[in-house]
């Protein structure tokens, strides 16, 4: 079992406070999935080249001010952080921050970069994450989340959901795979690096990969309807839109609610039962192998 | 008529409050407000009460339901009347997967669409739903009667035994064994009591029925592929 809940503020009344909305929508979750906990947020970037680094740290109490300095003076970056983990904003080149990033402060990890994502993840109880990250303040138009109960890999932070490939694209995932090995060893063969051994991993490389091969993202989820083996609900986020998918038996839940606000999307209702104007909202229950798409105007 | 505020107090202590002893020289009737899709609302009833639910519920609401009358204003979430005994459960808006799941008595009545597994193992109670069921509904169904007024899903009525099926819509494909069959006189006055009593104003003409063929029964090595 686990959590999955995402949330699409079309307003900036629902923006503003998308923290607000989410936070308890996570801590609710807690129930379906209490050892990890993981939130991507999607926000507009401040300028076209600005990018997004979020870093981890394994040390709850990591001094960050002088990985701050060190990359204000290497390239103008604006570092903030709360806890374990920090948000660095810099137009450099994102290969070579990357690679400064592992000489010197090789025990920093890379969580994400993108021009509009932004990622926390841990493990953790969610109301523990919630609290510590300060998830009930963030701002931003859409984002993904997950509440994790392991039962194929370890808790570790970054067995974590969500996953992230590329730049702005995540996935959540409840249920298991049964053939993530196989897709894994195929994916390999074409150059693709992976960072655990994770189920969800597998498939959310197998569709950024094909969407980076021209696929849309539609094209990408039949082919994983065909290819994937084994049990899924998938949330899936990216720069301008929100998709989610349950597998041919749909026997990993999802309600779905929309209004003239927001479109939320969470594993029970009872995850959405504290967001405003809900018992007016469109409320359904995703049919298998259905693409449910929203796009995230600007 | 006594009220409960799923706000103000858990659904446990509802339940108690629902299971205790009571006057049945009255109907005794209640409502629960605030229900918020939390799980296993009003389960294990066993007197002649009514209970108003006034929203949308979780899980298992109304599991091993006997006697009672639920009425539930909004939807609810996998396996609504789990198990029904007795009694009536009605869903004004729709149920997720496993609704009526393995049901042996009573009327569960869901006036909008049903998901999956609808009826899965049921083994006696009748379920009428307003609106259309998801994949594999009545699967491996005992007894009882199924009456699906819009469309049915793929793999309808797989494995069945010697429950029947009543579809108004469409069919998007029978499961292993299960069959159309002729309907006859007893069909249609069971189905426009089944009709009458969940208050749809639907004539049992417009129904088929769906049956077991019975090939399953036994073993067969000449039927090894179907199993």
């Amino acid at each position: 079992m686990c959590g999955i809940v995402g949330f699409y503020g079309k307003t900036s009344k629902m923006r503003e406070a998308l923290g607000r909305s989410v936070a308890p929508m996570l801590v609710c979750m807690g129930d379906r999935g209490p050892d990890s906990t993981g939130l991507a947020v999607f926000s507009d970037s401040r300028n076209g080249n600005e990018r997004s680094f979020s870093l981890y740290s394994a040390d709850r109490s990591y001094g960050w001010q002088d990985l701050a300095e060190y990359f204000e003076s290497e390239c103008g970056a604006v570092v903030e952080w709360r806890s374990n983990h920090a948000v660095m904003r810099t137009d450099s080149d994102r290969d070579r921050v990357a690679a400064q990033l592992r000489e010197h402060f090789p025990h920093i990890h890379l969580l994400c970069v993108g021009k509009k994502m932004n990622l926390y993840k841990d493990t953790g109880h969610p109301s523990e994450i919630v609290e510590r990250y300060g998830l009930s303040s963030l701002q931003g138009s859409h984002c993904v989340g997950h509440t994790r109960m392991a039962t194929e890999s370890a808790v570790t932070p970054f067995h974590s959901h969500p996953f992230v490939a590329g730049e702005d694209f995540c996935i959540v995932h409840n249920g298991s795979l049964s053939n993530h090995h196989s897709l894994r060893r195929r994916l390999e063969k074409e150059g693709i690096q992976f960072e655990t051994d994770n189920d969800t991993e597998a498939v959310c490389r197998l569709l950024q990969w094909r969407m980076r091969e021209g696929d849309s993202i539609e094209e990408a989820l039949q082919r994983a309807f065909f290819e994937v083996d084994g049990f899924y609900t998938l949330l899936i986020g990216t720069e301008d839109r929100l998709v989610l998918v349950r597998d041919a038996f749909a026997c990993k839940p999802a309600v779905a609610a929309e209004t003239a606000e927001y479109v939320a999307v969470g594993s029970e209702f009872r995850t959405l039962a504290h967001l405003p104007g809900i018992r007016d909202a469109d409320l359904f229950e995703p049919a298998p192998e259905k693409i449910y798409s929203w796009n995230v105007s600007t | 008529m006594e009220r409960f505020d799923l706000a103000e107090i858990s659904v446990r202590a509802l339940n108690r409050q629902l299971h205790r002893e009571l006057d049945t020289s009255r109907v005794a009737e209640f409502e629960i407000v605030n229900p918020n899709g939390l799980h296993n609302i009003a389960v294990g009833l066993d007197a002649p009460i009514k209970v108003h639910i006034r929203g949308h519920g979780g899980y298992f609401l109304a599991g091993m339901n006997k006697r009672a009358e639920v009425i539930v204003d909004g939807n609810v979430g996998w396996s609504v009347a789990e198990n029904l005994m007795s009694g009536i459960v009605r869903v004004k808006g729709f149920a997720s997967e496993c609704a009526g799941a393995s049901g042996h008595g009573g009327l569960l009545v869901i006036e909008g669409d049903a998901s999956s597994r609808c009826g899965i193992s049921m083994k006696g109670c009748d379920i009428v739903v307003g609106g259309s069921v998801g994949h594999m509904s009545a699967f491996m169904a005992q007894a009882g009667r199924l009456v699906i007024c819009g469309d049915a899903g793929p793999y309808l009525g797989d494995s069945l035994y010697e429950a029947v099926i009543y579809v108004r819509g469409e069919l998007h494909g029978l499961g292993a064994d299960a069959r159309e069959e002729p309907m006859i006189e007893a069909d249609r006055l069971a189905l426009a009591d089944l009709l009458k009593r969940a208050a749809f104003e639907y004539s049992p003409r417009e129904f088929k029925r769906i049956g077991s063929a019975r090939t399953l029964y036994h073993w067969s090595p000449a039927s090894t592929q179907v199993y």
